[in-house]
């Protein structure tokens, strides 16, 4: 093994996966390769009802697939891992506890050594990296649209998963809050390194976070397209507006017309 | 001290316009009894308003404690399992619609004789369905990504159950108890006054009927709101208690 080349965190190797539907078998997910290098971070686009949320299903092992293998860290995936942390479009805070009590969560059932302080440290040490210090005892009723989203991600970052898996987590904010959720990440990656794979619609948030953006086709969802994307040392904002950001974003938008042409015809 | 100061002024106003209807109108006390009636009628039967007010208060209690042990079970069967609600739902909604004051009869000679356990029985069978389907719908209606959030942390049925599910419903069950306290309430006193040589405030109403005791009667009416509205807070001070949570703050 050569010792430059990081190793692979996440494998996905030639996966299938079809759904028993009332209609029939629906195969969402077709020989699908890719690997997510260590404190890599992927971002994973297509047409909608792709089966991208399924591919975040058979990396948490929530799902199986029926064909093909994952890997995390070198070991397959038969079961859900508590080596995980997830994050949805919908932040599902629990309304009848704190903001603390909520990103501690994990730590109550991951096992773990930790003492009840040290696990109120641990969040509230995320908590202020996303900006939310002064807000661990609120309810999630009384923060905004995107704290809450920032609480979810601490949630998902606490017991310091080897992989995060997010699902569209900035779908339904709007867009300077998105925006704002970018940096967060950013942040996030610097100071708390994690593996990632990313669920998106957005071609601006793939290029703008990720190392590389994976198209995947019309369904059964197979991998249609990769881009890696060159790594600025300070992403800003600005930089999407660069000429090399909009060649991205325009060879990426000519891979979805065809993933929806394919997925029309099928 | 608004709290308390509003809804009194309020209950004071109810009770003029009350009396000055009756006082209006020129009413007899059996056509309309009057507030000022009221007091009189109590203090001749104070002792029997304490002991029967006792009698119903418990019974519906215990019928109330019946109807949540069996209305939480049968709503966690149901809003756990798909094929258990597909077969239970219907069954439990003809139940449901059977007045209960039909019911009275056949449990009061079914069981004759046994006056606390048929008055308990009507006041549980009238109550727990409102209990049994807040809980179901609140268990079935668990948005999915709040299961996967624990389950990908590898947690077990039971943990999502006692962490999430639960408290969840909680909302939903005390809305289903403040209505399931009126409801109990209802089902005492079928049984009370249909019974003969009934015991309970249902009672104390009959035989002013049957001595055409009039005030006695409104005297009763007015006993058993009280206790009502006693009950229904109790439960609001639960509610507040458990799933004060679920209450947003009015600014």
């Amino acid at each position: 093994m050569s010792l430059n080349k990081k190793k692979d965190a996440i494998i996905i190797k030639d996966v299938t996966h079809t759904y028993k539907t009332e209609t029939g078998l629906l195969p969402v997910i077709k020989n699908l390769t890719m690997n997510i290098p260590e404190y890599g971070f992927t971002a994973v686009v297509g047409p909608s009802g792709c089966g991208k949320s399924t591919l975040t299903k058979l990396i948490s092992g929530l799902l199986q697939p029926d064909k093909g293998e994952i890997y995390l860290s070198g070991e397959k995936i038969a079961t859900p891992r508590p080596t995980v942390g997830m994050a949805f479009q919908n932040p599902v805070l629990l309304e009848w506890r704190s903001i603390l009590k909520n990103v501690m969560l994990p730590l109550e059932i991951v096992p773990n050594k930790l003492s009840l302080e040290d696990k109120k440290e641990r969040a509230k040490q995320l908590l202020s990296l996303v900006g939310l210090e002064g807000f661990e005892e609120k309810r999630p009723s009384e923060l905004s649209g995107g704290m809450r989203q920032r609480a979810s991600l601490c949630r998902a970052l606490v017991h310091k998963p080897e992989v995060l898996i997010l699902d569209e987590p900035f779908g339904a904010l709007d867009a300077f809050t998105r925006e704002d959720l970018w940096q967060v990440m950013h942040k996030l990656r610097k100071e708390e390194p994690f593996t990632g794979i990313l669920i998106t619609h957005d071609l601006r948030e793939s290029i703008f976070l990720a190392d590389e953006v994976v198209v995947l086709s019309g369904r059964p969802a197979t991998n249609q397209y990769s881009l890696k994307i060159p790594k600025l040392k300070n992403p800003k904002l600005d930089s999407l507006f660069s000429p090399n950001s909009i060649d991205m974003l325009k060879r990426l938008r000519k891979q979805i017309e065809l993933a929806q042409v394919q997925q029309g015809e099928n | 001290m608004r709290q308390i100061l509003i809804p009194l002024y309020a209950i004071i106003i109810f009770l003029l316009l009350w009396e000055f209807i009756v006082w209006f109108n020129g009413w007899p006390n059996y056509k309309m009894a009057s507030p000022s009636d009221l007091w009189p009628a109590f203090w001749k039967f104070k002792k029997l308003f304490f002991q029967y007010g006792w009698d119903t208060l418990w019974r519906t209690v215990a019928g109330l404690f019946l109807a949540v042990i069996l209305g939480v079970f049968l709503g966690m069967i149901m809003g756990l399992s798909k094929i258990l609600r597909e077969a239970l739902y219907p069954l439990l909604v003809g139940f449901n619609a059977i007045p209960k004051a039909t019911v009275v009869p056949i449990i009061a000679l079914m069981f004759v004789g046994q006056h606390d356990l048929n008055t308990i029985l009507i006041a549980f069978m009238i109550s727990f369905f409102p209990i049994a389907v807040s809980i179901s719908i609140g268990l079935s209606t668990l948005e999915p990504e709040y299961r996967d959030i624990l389950r990908s942390l590898g947690a077990s049925k039971s943990i999502i159950f006692w962490k999430i599910a639960l408290p969840k419903t909680l909302p939903e069950f005390f809305g289903a108890l403040k209505v399931a306290v009126t409801l109990a309430f209802i089902g005492t006193n079928l049984m009370e006054i249909v019974s003969p040589h009934g015991r309970g405030l249902g009672a104390l109403f009959d035989s002013g009927k049957t001595n055409a005791d009039y005030p006695l009667m409104f005297a009763v009416l007015i006993g058993l709101a009280i206790l009502g509205i006693a009950l229904y807070y109790v439960v609001v001070v639960l509610e507040k208690i458990f799933a004060g949570w679920a209450e947003r703050s009015s600014d």
